[in-house]
């Protein structure tokens, strides 16, 4: 009788860390496919040798045209959409309680992080231009960050 | 089904964004430009489309006219609608009153010596808003080759190069021969379009009636 009222009872009020890392990872992986988008636009006007609309702002041009928009011969942004990818699919495990994927996601987040900050240096101090597709990339990549550095510790969970 | 559902997610995103890219991909593709008809051994011709279309439609053209830039979308229009039946020609015709019309000529014939004269075409009416008011534009022109693929110090050298300087020439003397004045200037089958009729129904009669006669004759 009791045992099932255990149970009972953890069916109608699931674990709240499970819940917590549910919201979390789902908000990470929101977080990805808008950065998905962002880099898939960017690689197909790329490849294409078309012009991402810039609503009229030279900017654009002057990252996108530069040398370090390519990484031997392939636009960075083919790196974005494999980054957002991993990291979207990491999300998606850990939301599922994949205990291994939380700590590769961590670790894919903080590889677009550390390319966020040098292409942020290259636009404000090298070419002294910002693409605004490229700052909309920098701020999934912080608030993916944000979310790293806010989720709680692998170890004090109960797994 | 709860054990699946991760991988079935990550699989529907990875069709989704290959998809969506694949579409994009398509819509967004040049057509593939014949960019270097021979007039003459010594000229070459910017022409888009078939060489045996029965209507030739050749516009004298000036990179920073606002006018030009409007009908360069009317004619992308017209080569969709007409297809195979419709060839375009372009010529260089930069007016003086245009500070940078003659730098945007010289920058759409270097892109043609990389074979991307058409996209830099498109490109510089696209942006014309632009770089028209840019304070840089040799920068900004450097940065359109540099997104249309073109190999940057080759384009720039090509920029100041005598051949480029002599092709848009050639095309500006071409222009005067014919009366041209004004930009754009339109030519269906080597007659002049009336300016009356330089807009997208005019243009449509027009072709329309050279259809006709090609027709008949």
């Amino acid at each position: 009788m009791s045992k099932s009222g255990k149970k009972n009872r953890g069916e109608e009020r699931p674990d709240a860390g499970a819940r917590t890392r549910l919201i979390l990872y789902g908000i990470a992986a929101f977080f990805c496919l808008a950065g998905l988008t962002d880099a898939t636009y960017l690689s197909v006007m790329a490849f294409t040798g078309e012009t991402a609309a810039c609503g009229g702002q030279t900017g654009c041009f002057e990252v996108l045209g530069s040398a370090y928009a390519k990484v031997a011969g392939i636009p960075v942004a083919a790196f974005g959409v494999l980054g957002y990818f991993t990291a979207f699919t990491f999300a998606i495990f850990a939301a599922f309680n994949y205990a291994r994927a939380r700590m590769l996601f961590a670790l894919t987040v903080c590889v677009l992080f550390a390319s966020t900050l040098w292409f942020l240096y290259v636009q404000a101090f090298l070419l002294h231009a910002f693409c605004r597709y490229c700052l909309f990339s920098a701020a999934i990549s912080f608030l993916l960050m944000g979310l790293v550095v806010a989720s709680p510790s692998p170890v004090n969970r109960n797994e | 089904m709860k054990r699946y559902l991760p991988f079935i997610i990550v699989a529907a995103v990875a069709l989704i964004t290959f998809g969506t890219g694949w579409m994009l991909f398509r819509a967004k593709r040049q057509p593939a430009p014949t960019a270097a008809a021979k007039e003459s051994p010594s000229r070459e011709m910017h022409v888009r489309g078939e060489a045996d279309a029965p209507v030739t439609l050749e516009e004298f053209g000036d990179f920073e006219c606002p006018p030009c830039s409007i009908m360069s979308g009317a004619i992308h229009q017209l080569e969709k609608e007409y297809g195979s039946k419709l060839r375009v020609i372009f010529r260089q015709f930069p007016l003086p009153t245009h500070a940078h019309a003659r730098e945007a000529a010289l920058a759409s014939e270097a892109a043609h010596l990389q074979g991307r004269f058409w996209e830099m075409h498109d490109l510089l009416y696209k942006e014309q808003a632009v770089w028209s008011k840019a304070a840089d534009v040799p920068a900004l022109f450097d940065s359109y080759a540099g997104t249309i693929g073109l190999d940057l110090e080759r384009f720039k050298k090509d920029m100041q190069s005598p051949e480029v300087n002599a092709r848009v020439t050639a095309d500006h003397d071409e222009g005067a021969s014919r009366g041209v004045t004004s930009t754009p200037t339109l030519f269906i089958n080597n007659t002049v379009v009336p300016p009356a009729s330089l807009n997208p129904p005019g243009l449509h009669k027009t072709i329309e009636a050279a259809l006709q006669e090609k027709t008949k004759s």
